[in-house]
This record gives C-alpha cells, sequence and structure tokens, in this order.
C-alpha cells in the first residue's frame, strides 16, 4: 500500500490520512474518508429535520391546526348542521364532532401536508438529491413516517385539549382509547401512502389543487362533520368506503357509542393501507 | 484495485425518445486531479455525468464508477461520491446552514460544517430559507452539500454559473484543495477559462460525443502564438520576416499596428525586440496571446449559434 492508497482507504483511522496526503496543510482536511452515517442517526435527523419544516411552514399550519379546531369549535358551539341524535346541546355535538375532526386531522397530515410537501420536493429536486446521498429511499420514507407519526401526535394532543375544554367526555374508557389507536394506525398508513402515491405521480401543482380538494370534499362528505346517514343511502354506501370515513365512522362508534373495537372496519381500513402502499411503491417517481 | 481511474466510461449511449443525447461518449477521471467536461448547451455533459451518479441508467456502453456500475451498486456507491446538482435539490423552506449541518449528520466522518460554511461564505445567511438565497448563496451551499461528506469522488455540474468573481474563486480554491487531498473531482462547465484553470484533463464533448481530449495545454499545443505591437508605420516587413524565427511571419493592418504569428512563443518574442532594437523602432503595446482553450473550443465545435 502506497501512501496515497491510505488516503482513499476508508477504513484509515482518523488523522492518519490527513499526514499521509501529499498535501498536508491547507485543504488536508478535504482527504476522502466517506462513509454513511449509522442508519438509526440517519434516521432521527432527516425524521427532525422534517417535523421542523413542517411545522415551520404557514400553510401546513393552516390545515393542521387551525382548520380541524376552528371546525370543532364552531360546529359545537353553534348549531349548524344536524349532527343526528343529541345535537341539540354543546356536549352532544362534541360527542359527536370529535372522533370525525380526529379522522380530519389524519387526512391533513398523512395524506393533504405530505402530499403537497412531497410533490414540491419531488418538483424542486430534493427528492433527487436526497437519492445521491447516504440516506437510502426505505429509510427516507421511514423518516416521513414517523415525521407524520410525530405531527399527528401533537395534533391530536391539540384537538382532544380542544374537545375536553368543550366539554367532551368519550365513551369507552381504557378500552376505548385502545380501540381508537388500532383504528388510526391502519388508516394513518392508508391515507399516507394515498397522499405519497399522488405526490409521487402528479405535477407538484396537480398535487396541491387535488389534495385541497379532496381534503374539502372530504369534510363534508367523509362524515366528518356531516352524519353519513344524511346522504342518500346509495352514496352512503360508497363513501363509507372511503379510509376517512371509515375512520370518523369507527372512531365514532368506539367513542361515542361505547362500541367495541369494529373489527370490520379495521379490516377495510388494513386493505386500504395495504393497497395504497403497494400502489405508492409501484407507481412513485422519484424525479 | 487501487490504481484503477475513479471514473471509467466507454461508449456511452444515453436516449430520450427519439433524441440521442449521449451517443458512444468515452471518459477517464483519475483520482487526485479534476477533470473537467467541456461542451456547448445541450452537448451531453449532465446526462453523462447524472448516469454516473446512478440518476439515469444507460442505454449501451459501461459505466464503472469508483470500480463500481453506478446503476446497480447504487447503495454502495452513493456513500462514497458527492455531488452537486446543476439546481435546486434542497427544502425551499429549509435554512442553508441547517441544511449543511443535517447533510454533515448524514455521513460517518464529515467536515467540520460551521469551517466549511465559514469557507464557502455561507454563515452570514445561515439562517436564511433556500429560496430566499441569492443564486450564488445556492450554489455556494450545493458545493458544501457535496463535499461535506469528504467524498473519494464528487461531481459538480456547472459550479460556478451564475457566481460573482469573488465566489467563484472561492470555488475555484476549495476545488484545488480537494485534488489537493487525492479527490477525483469530475465537473462540467462551459467555461473556458475555468478548465484552463483548474483542469488536469479536459474532455470536449459536442452532440454527445467526446471530440478532443487531453490536458489543456497538449489541447492548446501545436497551435501558432500570435504577438502584436504597435510602432512607425510602414516598418520593412521583409526585412522582420527574416529575423523571425522560420514559419513566422509579420503583417501591418491597419497602417502601425504589426501582427506576427508563428510556433515558439519566447523565442518569437526575443526575434522582435532584438530586431525592434536593431532598426531602432520603439514597439508599443506589445501584447502576446497563446491559443487558448476558447479557441480550441471554437475551431473544433465552430463559430456559428446552435439552433
Amino acid at each position: 500500500m502506497t501512501a496515497s492508497e491510505h488516503r482513499t482507504d476508508p477504513a484509515a483511522p482518523r488523522g492518519r490520512g490527513a499526514e499521509n496526503a501529499p498535501a498536508a496543510g491547507p485543504g488536508a482536511e478535504f482527504a476522502p474518508r466517506p462513509g454513511p452515517a449509522p442508519l438509526p442517526r440517519m434516521i432521527a435527523a432527516q425524521s427532525a429535520l422534517e417535523t421542523r419544516m413542517l411545522l415551520r411552514h404557514g400553510e401546513q399550519l393552516l390545515l393542521t391546526v387551525v382548520i380541524p379546531t376552528l371546525l370543532l369549535v364552531l360546529f359545537s358551539a353553534v348549531d349548524i348542521i344536524d349532527t343526528g341524535d343529541g345535537g341539540d346541546t354543546v356536549a352532544g355535538r362534541v360527542a359527536f364532532l370529535a372522533p370525525g375532526i380526529l379522522a380530519l386531522a389524519v387526512l391533513s397530515t398523512a395524506f393533504t401536508g405530505q402530499a403537497i410537501s412531497t410533490g414540491f420536493e419531488r418538483r424542486y429536486g430534493v427528492l433527487k438529491r436526497l437519492g445521491a446521498s447516504p440516506l437510502p429511499r426505505w429509510a427516507l420514507l421511514t423518516a416521513k413516517s414517523c415525521s407524520v407519526a410525530v405531527t399527528l401526535l401533537l395534533q391530536l394532543v391539540l384537538l382532544c385539549a380542544v374537545a375536553f375544554a368543550l366539554g367532551w367526555s368519550p365513551a369507552g374508557g381504557a378500552a376505548g382509547v385502545a380501540a381508537a389507536l388500532v383504528l388510526l394506525v391502519p388508516a394513518t398508513v392508508a391515507l399516507s401512502a394515498l397522499g405519497l402515491l399522488m405526490a409521487g405521480t402528479l405535477r407538484a401543482e396537480a398535487t396541491l389543487a387535488a389534495a385541497n380538494l379532496v381534503f374539502i370534499l372530504l369534510i363534508f362528505g367523509g362524515g366528518v362533520v356531516v352524519p353519513l346517514e344524511n346522504f342518500p343511502d346509495a352514496v352512503a354506501r360508497g363513501l363509507e368506503l372511503l379510509p376517512v370515513a371509515a375512520l370518523s365512522e369507527g372512531l365514532r362508534e368506539v367513542l361515542q357509542q361505547g362500541a367495541p373495537l369494529p373489527w370490520g372496519t379495521v379490516a377495510l381500513l388494513t386493505g386500504w393501507a395495504v393497497a395504497a402502499t403497494a400502489a405508492a411503491a409501484r407507481f412513485f417517481r422519484w424525479e | 484495485m487501487r490504481s484503477e481511474p475513479a471514473v471509467a466510461v466507454t461508449g456511452l449511449v444515453k436516449r430520450y425518445g427519439d433524441t440521442t443525447a449521449v451517443d458512444g461518449l468515452d471518459l477517464t477521471a483519475e483520482r487526485g486531479a479534476v477533470t473537467a467536461v467541456l461542451g456547448p448547451n445541450g452537448a451531453g455533459k449532465t446526462t453523462t455525468v447524472e448516469t454516473c451518479e446512478g440518476f439515469r441508467t444507460a442505454d449501451g456502453g459501461d459505466v464503472r464508477v469508483l470500480g463500481l456500475d453506478p446503476a446497480r451498486d447504487g447503495a454502495a456507491l452513493r456513500p462514497r461520491i458527492g455531488v452537486m446538482l446543476q439546481s435546486g435539490g434542497v427544502y425551499p423552506t429549509v435554512r442553508a446552514m441547517e441544511m449543511l449541518r443535517h447533510t454533515a449528520r448524514l455521513h460517518a466522518h464529515p467536515l467540520d460544517p460551521e469551517e466549511l460554511g465559514e469557507r464557502l461564505g455561507l454563515h452570514s445567511c445561515g439562517r436564511t430559507p433556500y429560496r430566499r438565497l441569492s443564486g450564488g448563496q445556492q450554489q455556494r451551499l450545493a458545493l458544501a452539500l457535496a463535499v461535506v461528506g469528504r467524498p473519494e469522488l464528487v461531481f459538480l455540474d456547472e459550479p460556478t454559473a451564475g457566481l460573482d468573481p469573488q465566489a467563484r474563486h472561492a470555488t475555484w480554491e476549495l476545488i484545488r484543495a480537494l485534488r489537493a487531498a487525492g479527490v477525483a473531482v469530475v465537473l462540467t462547465t462551459h467555461l473556458m477559462d475555468e478548465a484552463e484553470e483548474l483542469a488536469d484533463h479536459v474532455a470536449v464533448v459536442d452532440v454527445g460525443r467526446v471530440i478532443a481530449a487531453g490536458s489543456p495545454a497538449a489541447l492548446c499545443g501545436g497551435h501558432d502564438d500570435v504577438l502584436r505591437f504597435e510602432g512607425r508605420p510602414g516598418l520593412d516587413l521583409a526585412s522582420l520576416d527574416a529575423a523571425l524565427p522560420p514559419g513566422a511571419r509579420a503583417e501591418e493592418s491597419p497602417a502601425g499596428h504589426y501582427c506576427v504569428t508563428g510556433a515558439g512563443g519566447p523565442a518569437l518574442l526575443a526575434a522582435v525586440t532584438a530586431w525592434c532594437a536593431a532598426h531602432d523602432v520603439l514597439a508599443d503595446r506589445i501584447t502576446t496571446r497563446r491559443h487558448s482553450l476558447e479557441d480550441v473550443f471554437l475551431d473544433l465545435t465552430g463559430r456559428k449559434l446552435r439552433p
């Protein structure tokens, strides 16, 4: 091994490479010493970065915090729409609305927010550039999921606090909370994958428009603030198959009515999660 | 294994639909050297570099980067190379130094991002979101991101496009430091002075092929030097020609402006000044010019504007 071979050896101990470099002195710190950081460190760093940027983004906060909170407060305080039985008191309306708004939170962060930000990252070449970094693509997606999970958790805490302040008293106790989590996980995976599918196939502007349109339509058509039974029967049968509607209705069964975990809904959401993940993995384009 | 070149491309072909962007291109880049891929816009420079980086798959030919196939062994290759894209590649809302620190964290033994940021003048705009950085600041950040992981090989796609003179020189200094430290640098440029200033090896690319390759000196060699001076009109050119090295000749156009062309640079200058001294001519505004890479480039690719 010659001195110059030492320099390019990634396994060479620190410092030695610089000593052996022919031009030690200014610039010797550039002596090659490549290598990826340990995977957990990369994923943690990437998750932290993605989360920071998500929380820093104004429009994103409008979508994830302001709109769901406003809807919850407004529709609870004022009797605007028919929320079914018990809709004549604030507590009754909150009992109906809170599960729907929690579902909306998942839709806003996992689907709409993620679709828009990923769509523009793709358009600006961020995904391409990261593709040339040591971070594997699956690790990037893992980091994105972690960032969605952290944001969603903050959102759920905030929205539950607002709901409690409005007099929410969810049914079901600890078992109800556990059942709600069992519903939330596959729904988040499904909506997240659908958001990535959209971001990875459409142009960024089209994603922006479509993701916002879907968000607004599903506020009203996804069982979030309007009970699905208010729709004509045939339409309601179709709508209740959508992941958001399935999630809001499922959460409502558990947290409003105190019913046991609806396994049919869990199966439906899991089906969505599997299909959407497969489609995203198949069709996502990085450039 | 270690003595193999950092980049070895032979017969690369890349088509986009009916257009052949790269048409049998050969390129070799050595470790500890700067290789410039020089060519007009649309010559296939970026396609070639992006194939080496693993962003595109070749339609033909063989591509070896650090002994690996970028299309197949991307995962093993990526941590060892640094990439500077021509534009973009950074989150619009991320702050300049935040992105640099983050990228450092993805590597096992990165450079100190603070020192690197200092060196490239990124600290003054360290808290500015990427989309509000000037074009030059974005370029410098992209360069910093490419080298922070201490790669063996860096690809720089038009690294000084749009930079002011100070930033350009800071970039050149950094590239020289990389070479001195044993890093292989492959850069694309359409700036002749950049290639002449930095490169150990230049590959001139046009319409998807390498039309000339070698050191800047070798590419510029074999051409006549040009010496100009001013003096009183109507000097005896026949006498001057006789005093010049073989093959060189003098012309007067317009009156009082003399142009001497011929091989042999220093000897040519000595012959002209000796003749002037002997004939009591005070030569004014003497200038000499070697054949530049720009002349070579224009000779090879033609002087017409491209469609």
